[in-house]
């Protein structure tokens, strides 16, 4: 049975970051095979949006999740202080993760009260709200291997139930080892999607989503394949893939098993 | 918004195994708090642990979920009839039109814990028997209980830390209202660990004896651990006038600290302003308030400045974490159900613990319980990072 409100956004603007990947453009690039994927690590900047002392504090999570964001509503000509936020990620800050573990695994067990406020999964989005002065709701998704579809469905749904825009970022970092081993994520990756329940002038196109059994479409090019299929947040590649080339019809992402989301695509021109 | 039912509800926490016996530790004002003597922690505090967590098995076929969290979670799936209302609700509407949404701050973050006190001598490897999708990653709790429920929905966890439990109800009342599903399994889930406990005291957070929400010489939480449950369903057209509804949600964020509220409790107060005009309430339309309260200094003010700004010093308040503890992630959904509890049985439960209202806060706090009609309750729960949710349930008629 269909919604039936059906889960139709805008796509106002667009953040990504990732290994290889600088900037939308830059990965619009090589999605459309205009440029060659040419695989780097991921270059966090350090977060200036932030006050001194609280940039200090930030790890990768939050480097990566700022970046994103501010690169999305910047795209979208939007104030991000307006927005409400949808965060999803399969984990939190995995080095301050190891860290707080090695410590309570020591004799000396007094962990540091920032490395404590730093492993709350919603770290994110309390440095994104502070340094955005976002005041709207923040709701911190996690679905681990299915972060990005359960994120994107939350930020669709509040889109056409509450017909407000939406900020929805999705990143993952990595694990340093033991636990690498265990959540073998290679690397950094982000994207940010200012989803609208109307069209503006810097719109690249409507989406509408269904649930779906079956899909889970892959990348073509396979160090892309790699990614997608080893960061949950790259689950995102495919939507981005035709969002780049512009193309019209469906798409379907990866989400839980037996419930996939599948998106129809419409471009603005 | 749309009103939907609390069509079964259960809870799993200090103070009792299901809803009768929390129920008669609320009427009897116990506390389950105790000095706090788990597993290898040093903290000198209190906490709400609950007994026989580690003698519950998981189902069969589940066994990679094993671990304190989850079997804590399967602890409160077998109270009251739940697992059997989820049943039924799915074959109403089909596995697929039941979501699953949960909150929770540690999940099994306890099982990494003690993995890394086995790690190799040579290698610094991880136990093999160590499985951090089953165990420490948030969603293995919902994952788990989607499994061990049949369920085949959308499923997520929310972790806004304290907020997390509160916060599901608004994900699962949208994905209802768009007709993405009919019913949704929501609640929390958080156990004690020795990342909260360590972490709570080193921000000197922690209280030293049972916590005093509210009270003038209030110096920290007490850390609790619960599972706690509610089957949210679109409602049938005629309903019975004792069905308890959730009425409106509101959610917002501080902007201001990572580890502190805003001090005037500016966030706290749009989300309750937001949940009354979700409901089409007026402040005077609620009953009882069950406080958000940890018994911290700040979180106190900052709550008595956010709901006397809305509703003045008259609607009766209280914290329940002085019979709890604070569940953290589960926060939210452990109150949720004492607060369909106190409307059902028409009693406001009194704060615990307290002997001295704090004068400077100036909203109506209880320390004993009162009897009365209680036709609609706000629940609040504020997080870490600022995360607010509050949550308004009340009887259908």
């Amino acid at each position: 049975m269909p919604a039936t409100t059906p889960l139709t956004a805008y796509i106002n603007g667009i953040g990504v970051l990732g290994p290889g990947l600088a900037d939308w453009p830059s990965t619009a690039a090589v999605l459309t095979a205009a440029a060659p994927y040419v695989a780097a690590a991921t270059v966090l900047p350090s977060p200036q949006a932030l006050p001194p002392a609280e940039r200090r504090r930030t790890g990768a999570v939050v480097k990566l999740a700022l970046a994103i964001g501010f690169e999305a509503t910047t795209r979208a000509g939007i104030d991000p202080s307006t927005l409400a936020t949808v965060f999803a990620s399969s984990g939190g800050d995995g080095f301050n993760c190891h860290e707080i573990c090695q410590v309570l695994a020591s004799s000396e067990r007094q962990i540091s009260p920032t490395r404590f406020h730093n492993s709350v999964h919603n770290a994110a989005a309390g440095y994104w709200s502070i340094a955005a002065a976002a005041t709207a709701a923040a709701n911190v998704l996690c679905a681990f291997d299915a972060s990005f579809g359960a994120g994107l469905l939350e930020g669709l749904t509040q889109v056409a139930v509450e017909r407000i825009p939406v900020l929805l970022l999705a990143y993952d970092t990595q694990y340093p080892e033991p636990l690498h081993a265990k959540r073998p994520i290679p690397d950094a990756f982000g994207a940010a999607f200012v989803l609208a329940p109307d069209a503006c002038r810097a719109s690249l196109a409507k989406v509408t989503a269904v649930i779906t059994a079956s899909g889970g479409e892959r990348m073509r090019e396979a160090q892309l394949e790699e990614l997608r299929g080893s960061i949950p947040a790259a689950r995102s590649l495919p939507l981005l893939a035709k969002l780049a080339r512009r193309e019209s019809g469906r798409v379907t992402l990866d989400y839980l098993p037996h419930t996939q989301l599948a998106l129809e695509v419409h471009p603005c021109s | 918004m749309t009103p939907l039912r609390l069509t079964c509800f259960t809870a799993v926490s200090a103070v009792g195994r299901g809803l009768a016996e929390t129920w008669d530790s609320m009427q009897r004002q116990r506390s389950g708090l105790a000095p706090c003597a788990f597993e290898t922690v040093d903290v000198e505090t209190h906490v709400g642990e609950v007994a026989g967590v580690d003698a519950t098995a998981l189902p069969e076929g589940l066994q990679r979920f094993n671990c304190r969290n989850n079997r804590l979670a399967q602890l409160g799936l077998v109270q009251d009839g739940f697992t059997e209302a989820v049943t039924t609700s799915a074959r109403v509407w089909g596995p697929q039109r039941v979501g699953v949404f949960l909150g929770t701050s540690t999940a099994g973050i306890l099982e990494t814990e003690l993995a890394y006190r086995r790690r190799g001598p040579a290698s610094g490897a991880l136990p093999a028997d160590y499985n951090y999708a089953a165990t420490h990653n948030s969603f293995s709790v919902a994952d788990f209980i989607r499994q061990a429920l049949h369920l085949e929905g959308p499923a997520a966890v929310v972790c806004t830390a304290c907020s997390s439990s509160a916060k599901v109800f608004a994900s699962a009342q949208r994905l209802i209202s768009a007709g993405v599903i009919d019913a949704a399994v929501v609640g929390g889930v958080d156990s004690l660990c020795l990342t909260t406990l360590y972490g709570f005291h080193s921000l000197q957070l922690t209280s030293r004896s049972a916590c005093r929400p509210f009270d003038v010489a209030r110096d920290g939480i007490s850390i609790g651990e619960a599972a706690a449950f509610v089957l949210l369903e679109r409602p049938a057209p005629r309903l019975d006038g004792d069905a308890i509804m959730l009425l409106g949600t509101g959610e917002s964020s501080d902007a201001y600290h990572m580890s502190s509220p805003h001090p005037q409790g500016r966030g706290a107060r749009a989300a309750i302003q937001q949940a009354l005009s979700a409901a089409n309430l007026a402040p005077g339309d609620i009953d009882y308030i069950n406080l958000h309260g940890t018994a911290t200094a700040s979180n106190d003010s900052a709550e008595d400045l956010a709901v006397t700004s809305v509703f003045g010093t008259r609607t009766p308040c209280s914290s329940t974490k002085g019979a709890t503890g604070h569940a953290l992630g589960a926060a939210g959904a452990l109150e949720a159900v004492i607060c369909a509890l106190a409307i059902q049985h028409e009693l406001m439960p009194g704060g615990l613990n307290t002997t001295e209202v704090d004068p400077k806060l100036k909203l109506h706090y209880l320390c004993e319980n009162r009897r009365g009609v209680i036709r609609r309750v706000l629940s609040n729960s504020f997080g870490f990072g600022g995360a607010n949710c509050s949550l308004i349930f009340g009887r259908a008629d």
